[in-house]
């Protein structure tokens, strides 16, 4: 009996003690000493961000930053857990289909005050302003462009890709990179990343995909379907695989086995293609080609400040820091690009083998990244619709404007 | 002194007791959710939890939705399919059940794909699937097949399905049946060889039904498991967008896949409990329906 009571009281006693080492851990603010948590999803990035916490520190001797990884495939879940306890971090990386999400549910604070935001690309401020206000300060940003394997081109004679190329020299160059016998097609009409391919033809064409208003989908649009048939065409002249092959076998993986002449991807690539045995003194990459306007989609990850924080004041100072010309210069040392202006050369110069300036120029003509406030939901309609077109079940027509129908009707229970 | 009844409660009480532990997390952790997840089935929720009562909206969406319709064809035709690893994991025990050399090495091999994981299974799975550069469509090759994107093609989507999924069932079924088989006792065996019964007239008339009513455990136990069907079809096509990019995704999609996609990937909490609150019903009416059925085939020795 006493030995059981001893027992208890020990209990008791080590009870005690982890809660108040608990308490004492969330109790740093009282005497000025604030830890921040920032939330982050990208391994390759980690280091960097431990290095500007650490800057950051530096400047503001009174606030610490704790850096938590969250990788990509659980990030977005963990979040919404957190965030639906009140509990998110202080400061986290956002991106733009799921901004407007955390933002009309109150979930991220708007900036207490103005900043100066012209040194950031307009797109991305656009991006992250919702009802008119400004929610955190684009981090990094990315845009599109038309990578190409200088040995198949060169084995077909067929000259680069120049800037100022039109759709119609792709879909020519696209037609004679193409060898059945080889296995080799011109490119790939992939349907697994809207952001490097049907957002940008669809811009091209002079269409769109949701409206500035956010209310009403342009997938009805004559000019959006042609940026749509743009790919439909290259599956249906076999110039490039089809749907099937591109589901067991991701374009990427494709491109870096040398059967496809071109790939459109994000200028996050650089990593991937300088990194592969095969791609890394084959390719090359050229700005997107003009159909009825240039455009490319330039999307960004920005920093923004939870809004049931209980230090919301540190983290803006964080964020602003985060936001600043000597953080984004320590951050375009490793890549991603630094959305701040004037301070990507080092980005550049890293690879001076490539034509990376590429996609710094195509800020000029960027177009934003569509949004809305539940963006998962349509993005999943665009799926179920488009694949019936890429497959041939249905003519591209009739399959956008299906998908028109079905996301009027998504964004109307926004 | 105590009187029997006074003694019969104290009795009582200590069993509740005894019982207590299991029956609380039980409560907890499976009854209490249970409850809440029906509940919730009636309510329409916000992104980051707050739920408004919505009433029967969510089962009406229910009826209308093309999707839970395509699932649920998918999950039965491959519950239905599935059952096939019954008949063939008896007859791989029935093998397994003699005495000969090294019977423990097969049984170690047949059981291997139970020990590993469902993932892991998957992603080899859809190597060997791939179209162009698949180990199965070399091997056709070299016969002169030109075969499908198994898991790409709406036509052979389904039975690749099936096929990993029996693949990676047999062996665990098998372990139950040898248990059954060895449970049989060897006197009806030699009894039935003095009479002159032969191997398969054996098999047929003693082993198979005496082993009936583990016929019976494994077809329920695997009828829930293939209605639950998940992490197969997630490995194989994802979930979201990204799945839907797959042209055979509607063969392939089923009822647990689709509650996933709405309760985490496009915020519709609500309407995925009502999922989940229909696949509850089939399953407890299934099982039910087998229950009845074995008074018909199931022998209890």
């Amino acid at each position: 009996m006493r030995a059981t009571r001893r027992i208890a009281t020990a209990l008791l006693g080590a009870a005690a003690l982890m809660l108040s080492a608990c308490s004492s851990d969330d109790g740093s603010g009282s005497d000025d000493q604030v830890t921040l948590s920032y939330a982050v999803w990208d391994q390759t990035q980690k280091a960097a961000m431990d290095q500007l916490a650490a800057d950051f520190t530096k400047g503001h001797p009174t606030i610490t930053v704790d850096v938590q990884l969250t990788p990509w495939e659980g990030y977005w879940t963990k979040l919404k857990a957190a965030a639906t306890g009140g509990d998110a971090p202080d400061v986290f990386w956002m991106n733009g289909p799921n901004f407007q999400l955390y933002a009309s549910n109150g979930v991220i604070s708007p900036n207490p005050e103005q900043v100066d935001t012209s040194v950031y690309p307009e797109a991305l401020v656009d991006l992250y302003t919702f009802d008119g206000k400004m929610y955190g300060l684009p981090k990094d940003m990315d845009t599109v462009g038309v990578w190409y394997n200088k040995t198949l081109f060169d084995a077909k004679k067929v000259p680069y890709p120049k800037d100022g190329w039109t759709w119609a020299d792709f879909q020519d160059a696209a037609a004679k990179l193409t060898d059945p016998a080889k296995g080799v097609y011109g490119t790939a009409a992939s349907l697994s990343s809207f952001q490097e391919y049907q957002y940008n033809t669809i811009a091209q064409a002079g269409g769109y995909v949701i409206s500035p208003d956010g209310k009403s989908s342009g997938y009805a649009d004559p000019k959006t379907i042609a940026g749509l048939k743009f790919w439909t065409d290259l599956i249906q002249k076999k110039h490039s695989p089809d749907l099937k092959t591109m589901t067991d076998t991701i374009p990427l993986q494709l491109f870096e086995a040398g059967k496809l002449g071109m790939y459109w991807g994000g200028s996050w690539d650089v990593l991937e293609f300088t990194g592969n045995d095969y791609t890394k003194d084959k390719v090359d990459v050229a700005p997107l080609p003009k159909g009825e306007k240039q455009a490319t989609i330039i999307h960004g990850v920005a920093n923004v400040v939870g809004a049931k924080g209980e230090h919301k004041d540190q983290a803006w100072e964080f964020v602003k820091y985060l936001g600043s010309q000597p953080a984004a210069q320590i951050l375009g040392k490793t890549g991603p690009i630094p959305a701040y202006t004037g301070t990507q050369t080092d980005w550049v110069g890293a690879h001076p083998e490539l034509k990376l300036q590429t996609f710094l120029d195509a800020v000029n003509y960027a177009v934003p990244f569509p949004v809305s406030k539940n963006t998962a939901a349509w993005n999943e309609a665009e799926l179920s619709h488009l694949t019936k077109a890429w497959s041939g079940e249905q003519p591209i027509e009739q399959a956008a404007t299906e998908l028109a129908t079905d996301m009027n009707a998504l964004l109307a229970k926004e | 002194m105590t009187t029997p009844r006074k003694h019969r409660v104290t009795e009582a009480l200590w069993g509740y007791a005894f019982i207590a532990p299991t029956a609380l997390g039980l409560g907890l952790f499976y009854l209490w959710p249970v409850l809440q997840t029906a509940y919730f089935s009636f309510t329409e929720w916000g992104a980051f939890g707050g739920h408004t009562f919505s009433g029967l909206d969510n089962y009406e969406r229910l009826v209308h939705d093309p999707e839970m319709g395509r699932a649920l064809v998918n999950t039965f035709a491959y519950t239905l399919l599935g059952l096939l690893s019954i008949p063939l994991a008896i007859v791989f025990a029935a093998l397994l059940n003699r005495k000969m050399r090294g019977v423990s090495v097969y049984r170690t091999f047949f059981f291997l794909p139970v020990v590993t994981m469902p993932v892991a299974v998957a992603m080899v799975w859809r190597w060997l699937y791939n179209g162009d550069y698949g180990l199965i469509n070399y091997g056709l090759s070299l016969v002169g097949v030109d075969g499908p994107n198994w898991v790409a093609d709406p036509d052979t989507a389904l039975y690749a399905l099936v096929v990993i999924g029996v693949w990676s069932s047999v062996g665990y079924n098998l372990i139950i049946f040898l248990a059954g088989m060895q449970a049989i006792p060897a006197d009806y065996y030699e009894a039935a060889a003095l009479d002159g019964a032969g191997a398969f007239r054996q098999f047929f008339r003693i082993t198979l039904p005496l082993l009936s009513p583990t016929a019976f455990f494994v077809s329920v136990v695997s009828v829930i498991g293939s209605l639950q069907l998940f992490d197969l079809v997630y490995v194989i096509s994802g979930s979201g967008a990204a799945a839907r990019a797959n042209p055979a995704f509607p063969r392939l999609q089923t009822v647990v896949q689709l509650f996933y996609d709405r309760a985490f990937v496009t915020n519709d909490r609500g309407y995925g409990a009502a999922i989940v609150m229909a696949l509850l019903l089939i399953i407890v009416v299934l099982t039910a329906i087998q229950f009845r059925l074995q008074k018909r085939w199931v022998h209890y020795a």
